[in-house]
């Protein structure tokens, strides 16, 4: 795949930021001493005004976002997934999620592919803590422009809303030009028959390229973007299920509580399916290289491929 | 408002709390009525708020960040005429507006959801940033207990606050004392909290008498007067102050009033009132 153009979504995030700053004033940004990383610095350079720097201290900037959409703007609170859901959980859920604040949370460096920095700093566990605090929409984009798009989707709704991004540059596996975000919609990128794959964030297109090593050994499998975590896409999840009999789910996250967590309370409840969930083993991660954590922990999608064939 | 008239109403004001308290079963008593002198400040004569028009933008801003002190918060607010008086009875019961801490979907007015120590400075400041980026005139203007600001975000949002020369906030610090556990020093001392602020950029005022009415009208005058600094109002009170079983005492904090009890307070109160009206 080195011919596809690759780029990490954190990018997104701030290029989109960045270009939706002057169509919407309202828009500002906060950030965590770590403009750098998380890319709200492309923002902070056309908007130098706009950009508030809350320094080392994620729970104040959360408050601070919490103040400000009282008062009409538009706050994207920015910093890892790690401090954003993991070290201010309590003010996300107290001063946004419980007054329903119109803040965004774009979260950095989610999952391993935050890589060399290791374990501290990868959160497996933040679409988890996120989707259980009521009346918040969580998205998972899976490339550059699903990023910008949900960035301008998340702008235009009025409410709580956890963006997740990643460091690692990702394949771009979507056309801008025919392509469209609906929040809380589900896209189908492969149709099969045999097993639907059900994917989030960067394992979107590693399950696409699994479901074609499926391909080669006769197995026509199914591959279902979920972007919108929260609210799910159970009308087309439940579909999946029904049609194929078979479910798997993906994701560089924990495989408690997370889209797989969210696909098995849905299936369990409304259509009883065979499933299969693929993610962080209710483990810690650790140092390397992205794509060597990728490998190891078993999400490439040589692994997937794996899981999925002896799992069938 | 004159001083005399805020002392009267302030003295109401408890009334609503003990009378909320009692009624709920349940609820925080103690550091509503060391507040409630400053509650009655802010809500008739300091803020510029119209009970008719709670979502005006050039409104100034209160949040409660000891939002355990709902009840002295929703007794100023009640009186001020934004509900009912007659619904502080319904304190924490289901389906009530007046929630056990502060609720902004539940009352219009309520600038800011709290309850969780620490938090509401936060949001104030967030406020206070968006008035400046908007060139708005009103002030943002937060309470907090002096047990409270244990929590580091506290500190978080003043070291912010003060980087930022926020003069349009002023935090008040309610400093009765006392916390669950007991005595301020002897849980984790605060102290000395003014130097604390000072050290944060703030300008401090330290008010010796806070449940006295001109000594808290000096204190906001002066805090008119600063110019590129957030202000830090230093309130020394009596925790449980116009009840005469409750003033000082740590167990009061959360506790409420059975019947017997209930009808001392109010006849502590009572006797306030009517000695106000001598005057």
């Amino acid at each position: 795949m080195s011919e596809v153009k690759k780029v990490a979504t954190r990018e997104s995030y701030g290029n989109a930021l960045a270009e939706l700053g002057a169509e919407y004033p309202n828009l500002v940004v906060l950030d965590a001493d770590l403009a750098g990383a998380t890319k709200t610095g492309v923002f902070k350079k056309a908007f130098p005004d706009r950009h508030i720097d809350c320094g080392i201290a994620e729970g104040n900037m959360m408050g601070v976002a919490a103040g400000l959409s009282t008062a009409g703007k538009i706050p994207f609170a920015s910093t890892f997934a790690m401090f954003a859901a993991g070290r201010a959980f309590e003010q996300v859920r107290n001063s946004i999620g419980y007054p329903h604040m119109n803040v965004k949370i774009g979260a950095t460096h989610a999952g391993i592919s935050v890589g060399e920095d290791g374990a501290s700093h990868q959160c497996n566990e933040d679409i988890a803590l996120m989707r259980t605090i009521p009346g918040m929409v969580v998205i998972n984009p899976a490339d550059d422009v699903e990023a910008k798009a949900a960035v301008k989707a998340a702008i235009d709704y009025v409410g709580p809303v956890y963006l997740r991004f990643g460091r690692l540059a990702v394949p771009v596996i979507n056309d801008p030009a025919d392509y469209k975000f609906e929040l809380g919609k589900g896209i189908t990128l492969r149709e099969g028959k045999d097993v639907t794959i059900i994917a989030t964030g960067l394992e979107v297109s590693e399950s696409l390229e699994a479901a074609k090593l499926l391909e080669a050994d006769g197995i026509s499998a199914q591959v279902i973007n979920i972007h919108t975590i929260k609210p799910l896409d159970e009308e087309l999840v439940i579909a999946a299920a029904k049609k194929t009999g078979k479910v798997v789910t993906v994701e560089e996250h924990s495989i408690i509580g997370g889209l797989g967590g969210a696909v098995a309370e849905v299936l369990a409840e409304k259509a009883p399916t065979k499933m299969l969930r693929i993610g962080v083993m209710d483990t810690f991660g650790e140092s390397g290289p992205a794509k060597a954590l990728i490998e190891k922990y078993g999400l490439d999608a040589k692994s997937i491929y794996e899981k999925v064939k002896a799992w069938l | 408002m004159q001083t005399l008239e805020l002392k009267k109403m302030a003295n109401e004001v408890r009334k609503g709390i003990v009378t909320a308290v009692h009624s709920a079963k349940a609820g925080h008593p103690g550091g509503s009525l060391s507040a409630a002198d400053i509650f009655t400040y802010l809500y008739f004569e300091e803020l510029n708020i119209d009970p008719q028009n709670p979502a005006d933008p050039d409104r100034d801003r209160f949040v409660l960040s000891k939002g355990h002190t709902a009840p002295g918060y929703y007794s100023a607010m009640a009186h001020r005429g934004y509900f009912p008086v007659e619904d502080l009875v319904t304190l924490r019961h289901v389906g009530s507006h007046l929630q056990g801490h502060p609720c902004m979907q539940h009352i219009k007015g309520i600038d800011m959801s709290s309850g969780s120590l620490g938090q509401g400075i936060s949001a104030a400041v967030g406020m206070a940033i968006a008035g400046k980026l908007d060139n708005k005139s009103y002030k943002v203007y937060t309470l907090l207990g002096d047990g409270e600001i244990q929590e580091g975000q506290v500190w978080e949002a003043s070291m912010l606050a003060g980087h930022r020369h926020l003069d349009n906030l002023v935090v008040i610090v309610d400093n009765n004392g006392l916390q669950i556990d007991g005595k301020i020093e002897d849980v984790c001392s605060p102290y000395p909290i003014d130097k604390k602020f000072e050290a944060f950029n703030f300008h401090v005022i330290n008010v010796a008498d806070g449940n006295d009415m001109d000594q808290l009208r000096a204190a906001f005058e002066e805090a008119k007067t600063v110019k590129g600094q957030p202000v830090a109002i230093i309130a020394k009170t009596v925790k449980g102050k116009g009840v005469s079983f409750m003033e000082n005492q740590a167990s009061w904090h959360g506790a409420a009033p059975n019947d017997e009890q209930y009808a001392v307070a109010m006849a502590d109160l009572e006797k306030v009132g009517e000695a106000l009206c001598q005057k």
